[in-house]
């Protein structure tokens, strides 16, 4: 609340209105594009018919929608000051699925809200990113330098992380893991660190192999080598490099793709839904869909490269790098260059948690696109 | 980013090919047409083995929301077995559930059309009608046709066709043997499949099976039926030729078969009472059957000695019933004798000891090479399986087989078609036609397209003269005093030749010839004689010949004597008609017959 001083907080001086015309248009007008090649691929998959997934896919999508506007045109101080709340709250939230939760599709995730399924670990995607920029807003470089600096943001990162992969989820553990790490290679800590890292990273490798589900094992397996168990383990992988293969340059065409539509295809609303785009409309579509995704991510990096205050550099491009690992790793996983963990293309895929966590997301990177001005104390929001 | 649109570039552009090929390979499945078996014709046209609709009904499980239900209202309509009901109920829980199952087959168009009227109250239920193998005349040529029937576990490998549901090959006869005619060729059709297996569309283009190939028969179903019903309970056979041509235009085998219980899955009390027939319906005795030919075989002994000089037509003996020779005595069929006997007279009135007088000369083996000349001993190849050789007995066999040599005693038995000698009814029918004909005739059962065989028949190397003589005697039989005489018909028996025989099965021992050999009709059925007859007509130009052997017959004068001349005479009247009609459509024959 202070009033003088060089880190006086700047004057708001845009009504809500007015940041709402702010928004970068061009960016919500992509997300609309990806939305619609959704809604289009879930009408397709499902053999032509709207109700109910592409229906659904759109109301949540609204819904989803109007949460982002409503995140981007609020002062990004609120959120500076709901950083550490949110990532508490997912906390409690993952600790409470660890206790109770639904069991679906193999694993603890989510809570029954009625409504729809809340996945803290989504939650956590953003809220991890959110709480570490906020902690290095307020770090001079010299404290960043040390490594009694690192140890909150190991407890930001890894107390999520664990109970994540207790649910047992590997891809979206992976994900949190590597956002909060670009986070904190951001601010500004020293690269020894990063090269140490990765090495401890790598000789511990056969111990977290020996922490693995067996399934978790299997899927690593089979992206090495997936036609060495065609009709088991690798026959997801396999079916979807045939699919994205037979579409050619230009695609089978519109409600075409055999491979989708006579079911060989696995998955295909969720977490394959970008092959039956591919199998549909060719190489040409899945650059296009690709390129729309690649648009958002440099947005985003933008954005974080011109604000002025850390909190929302880091936590701008912090997310533009949760966004692009959303895509990097569905598309690598139906393209065989990962293993199948499980993670789906936001936007497109069906289903609502990894489509809210990507609108939150980039609601808060328009929020820091409007607020790219503004000047925030180190110590805190100023609210 | 760049790295993700350079592997989708190396998957659809560089690799696209491959998994384009592996896609098809996915979707689509190449799945058999079944073609229409040939179907087999007799001499005129009528069809002797057709394929028939066969209405059938299946469930699709998935599409009836309670198949219980739907059973149950299914067999309201057609009559449904608990057993049927269970056995439905267990495929239905086994098999995925787009999978037709099916409920009944075989139906009667109104049970059909009933199930039809009852659709729209009966989810998932699929009326079909498909084609099975139908034999019209049932039971009438089921030894000559054969019939289809499952193929069996080892053959499935043979041809991926045999594993088509439902699909039959040849099992017996014609159906057998031409197999490889009558099947047809498989056709294709390319059917798009999803990930579970459900068929979504068929896609273009599609190969049509190529029927099987008809088969034409030398038979007249005509005849056959006539056949089958002269021969009745009994268990006996019939072979009618043409003399000319060896053209089987009958060739019956009692008692017979239904063929199509076999098709249709024959049940178990029908097939153990098959079984337990002793007077086995199964086995085709007009080839598979071989018999001693008693006295039928007389004119070749009697062409034998002719040949040999052993006996002229001036001939005679005198006959008191019995002839010693060595140390025993052979026995007359004519107890009190046959006094002064000549040629004429020994075949006329079946004399044996005029023939064991010239069998005291005659040496077996030259016997067997005059037997063979005129088609005993031989296997004929019409078209069936189950052809047998009879046996003609030589020195050399009896060495071979029994380790003794030959008795000129057993010479004077089988002068008389007994002791080893046997013969098959076809076979008895080939000697026929060869004596009454002078050429080497052999019997055809199926038109192969080719020109008549006839012509490929040869004069045959005897003395005209002899068969003359013969060919008088056997007009004789058939006159008044003849062994096959029709007093009730004078007229018409002669226009005929014949010879009969009656073939004793048991041995007479020397105390019942005192007090009197049993009469047939007091022996158990398997030790009475059988009864035998070869004949042909018209006596002076031949055109048929027959064959008839009743087993356990009794008196071939007497039982199978008649059945022979009707036939012949049938023969004439119905080749007669035949040749008036001769461009009669193959198709309407069938109704009258058997509906």
């Amino acid at each position: 609340m202070g009033k003088a001083g060089m880190f006086a907080p700047k004057k708001n001086d845009k009504n809500w209105f007015q940041r709402l015309l702010g928004l970068n248009w061009f960016i919500v007008l992509i997300l609309m594009l990806i939305a619609g090649i959704g809604t289009a691929m879930l009408y397709s998959v499902s053999g032509g018919t709207m109700e109910p997934y592409a229906v659904l896919h759109v109301k949540r999508f609204v819904m989803a929608f109007l949460l982002m506007i409503i995140i981007a045109t609020m002062d990004i101080r609120i959120w500076m000051a709901l950083s550490y709340p949110a990532w508490f709250i997912g906390l409690l939230l993952l600790v409470f699925v660890e206790f109770s939760g639904h069991i679906g599709m193999g694993g603890q995730r989510w809570i029954d809200l009625g409504f729809m399924r809340l996945q803290p670990s989504e939650i956590m995607k953003v809220a991890v990113v959110m709480a570490l920029a906020r902690y290095y807003h307020g770090l001079d470089y010299i404290r960043i330098k040390s490594l009694k600096s690192l140890f909150i943001p190991a407890l930001l990162i890894f107390l999520p992380i664990f109970l994540v992969y207790r649910q047992p989820d590997l891809g979206t553990s992976l994900m949190v893991l590597a956002g909060g790490v670009v986070v904190i290679f951001l601010a500004g800590t020293p690269r020894w660190l990063f090269w140490t890292g990765g090495i401890l990273a790598l000789t511990i490798t056969p111990v977290v192999w020996g922490l693995l589900k067996d399934y978790q094992k299997s899927r690593v397996m089979t992206f090495l080598n997936p036609e060495s168990d065609p009709y088991g383990a690798g026959y997801q992988i396999i079916q979807s490099k045939i699919a994205l293969g037979s579409g050619g340059m230009s695609g089978k065409g519109f409600l075409q793709g055999t491979q989708s539509h006579l079911n060989f295809l696995p998955e295909m609303r969720t977490d394959f839904i970008f092959t039956a785009h591919v199998e549909e409309f060719g190489m040409v579509g899945g650059i296009v869909l690709l390129f729309l995704y690649f648009l958002v991510v440099l947005y985003g990096t933008l954005i974080g490269i011109g604000c002025r205050n850390q909190f929302g550099r880091l936590l701008a491009a912090g997310l533009a790098f949760t966004l692009f690992l959303f895509t990097l790793i569905n598309v690598g996983m139906v393209m065989g260059l990962m293993p199948v963990v499980g993670v789906p293309l936001p936007l497109v895929s069906y289903g609502g948690s990894a489509m809210i966590t990507y609108m939150i997301a980039v609601g808060l990177i328009l929020c820091v696109a409007i607020n790219r001005h503004m000047t925030i104390a180190p110590k805190g929001s100023g609210l | 980013m760049t790295g993700l649109a350079g592997r989708l570039y190396y998957l659809s552009i560089v690799q696209g090919k491959k998994y384009k090929l592996q896609a098809d390979k996915n979707r689509i499945s190449l799945q058999l047409i079944a073609p229409d078996r040939g179907e087999i014709f007799d001499r005129r046209g009528r069809k002797v083995a057709t394929n028939k609709q066969d209405f059938r009904v299946f469930l699709i499980p998935e599409q009836s929301p309670d198949v219980a239900k739907t059973l149950t209202k299914i067999s309201k309509v057609i009559p449904l077995s608990d057993r049927q009901i269970a056995r439905i109920k267990r495929l239905v829980k086994r098999q995925r559930k787009f999978v037709p199952v099916t409920v009944a087959k075989g139906l009667s168009w109104q049970e059909f059309a009933r199930l039809n009227v009852a659709i729209p109250d009966l989810e998932g239920m699929m009326p079909d009608a498909g084609l099975t193998r139908d034999y019209p005349y049932s039971e009438l040529a089921a030894h000559l046709v054969g019939y289809v029937g499952r193929p069996r576990e080892q053959d499935l490998k043979l041809d991926p066709l045999l594993q088509l549901p439902g699909f039959k090959l040849g099992r017996e006869g014609i159906e057998r043997r031409f197999e490889d005619r009558l099947r047809g060729k498989a056709g294709t059709r390319r059917v798009e499949v999803n990930a579970y297996g459900r068929e979504i569309r068929e896609l273009p283009p599609r190969q049509e099976a190529i029927a099987g190939n008809d088969l034409h028969l030398t038979l007249d179903i005509d005849l056959q039926q006539e056949a089958m019903k002269k021969l009745g309970e009994q268990a006996a056979a019939v072979v009618v030729m043409k003399a000319k041509t060896g053209e089987i235009l009958s060739m019956a085998s009692s008692p017979s078969f239904d063929p199509n219980e076999f098709n249709a899955g024959i049940s178990h009390e029908n097939w153990q009472a098959i079984l337990a027939d002793p007077r086995k319906p199964l086995l085709n005795k007009a080839v598979s059957g071989r018999y001693p030919p008693g006295s039928t075989v007389k004119m070749i002994v009697a062409l034998a000695a002719l040949e040999k000089g052993l006996i002229t037509e001036k001939t005679t003996v005198f006959c008191n019933g019995k002839h010693k020779f060595g140390n025993r005595t052979y026995h007359c069929w004519e107890d009190r004798g046959h006094g002064r006997v000549g040629f004429m007279d020994a075949i006329a009135k079946s004399c044996d000891v005029f023939f064991y007088d010239l069998a005291e000369k005659l040496d077996i083996d030259d016997l067997e090479k005059v037997c063979r000349k005129f088609g005993l001993g031989q296997n004929y190849d019409i078209g069936i399986d189950g052809v047998r050789a009879g046996l003609l007995p030589t020195r050399n066999w009896k060495k071979k087989a029994l380790g003794v040599p030959w008795y000129q005693g057993e010479t004077l038995n089988v002068s008389i078609g007994q002791g080893a000698m046997t013969a098959t009814p076809l076979e008895l029918a080939v000697m026929t036609a060869r004596l009454a004909t002078g050429k080497s005739v052999s019997p055809v059962l199926v038109k192969t397209g080719a020109a008549a065989p006839a012509a490929a028949a040869d004069r045959m190397d005897v003395n005209p003269m002899h068969l003359r003589l013969l060919h008088q005697a056997m007009h004789q039989v058939m006159l008044p005093g003849g062994t096959a005489h029709d007093y009730r018909n004078p007229k018409d028996s002669a226009k005929l030749a014949g010879k009969t025989g009656t073939a004793q099965v048991r041995n007479i021992s020397r105390e019942e010839r005192k007090t009197g050999v049993v009469e047939n009709d007091d022996l158990a059925w398997k030790n009475r004689d059988h009864a035998l007859f070869v004949g042909y007509a018209p006596f002076e130009d031949p055109e048929y010949v027959v064959s008839v052997l009743v087993q356990h017959g009794g008196g071939g004068g007497s039982v199978a004597a008649p059945i022979g001349r009707e036939l012949l005479w049938t023969a004439e009247k119905i080749m007669a008609d035949k040749a008036q009609t001769s461009v009669q459509k193959p198709a309407d024959v069938m109704e009258g017959d058997h509906g």
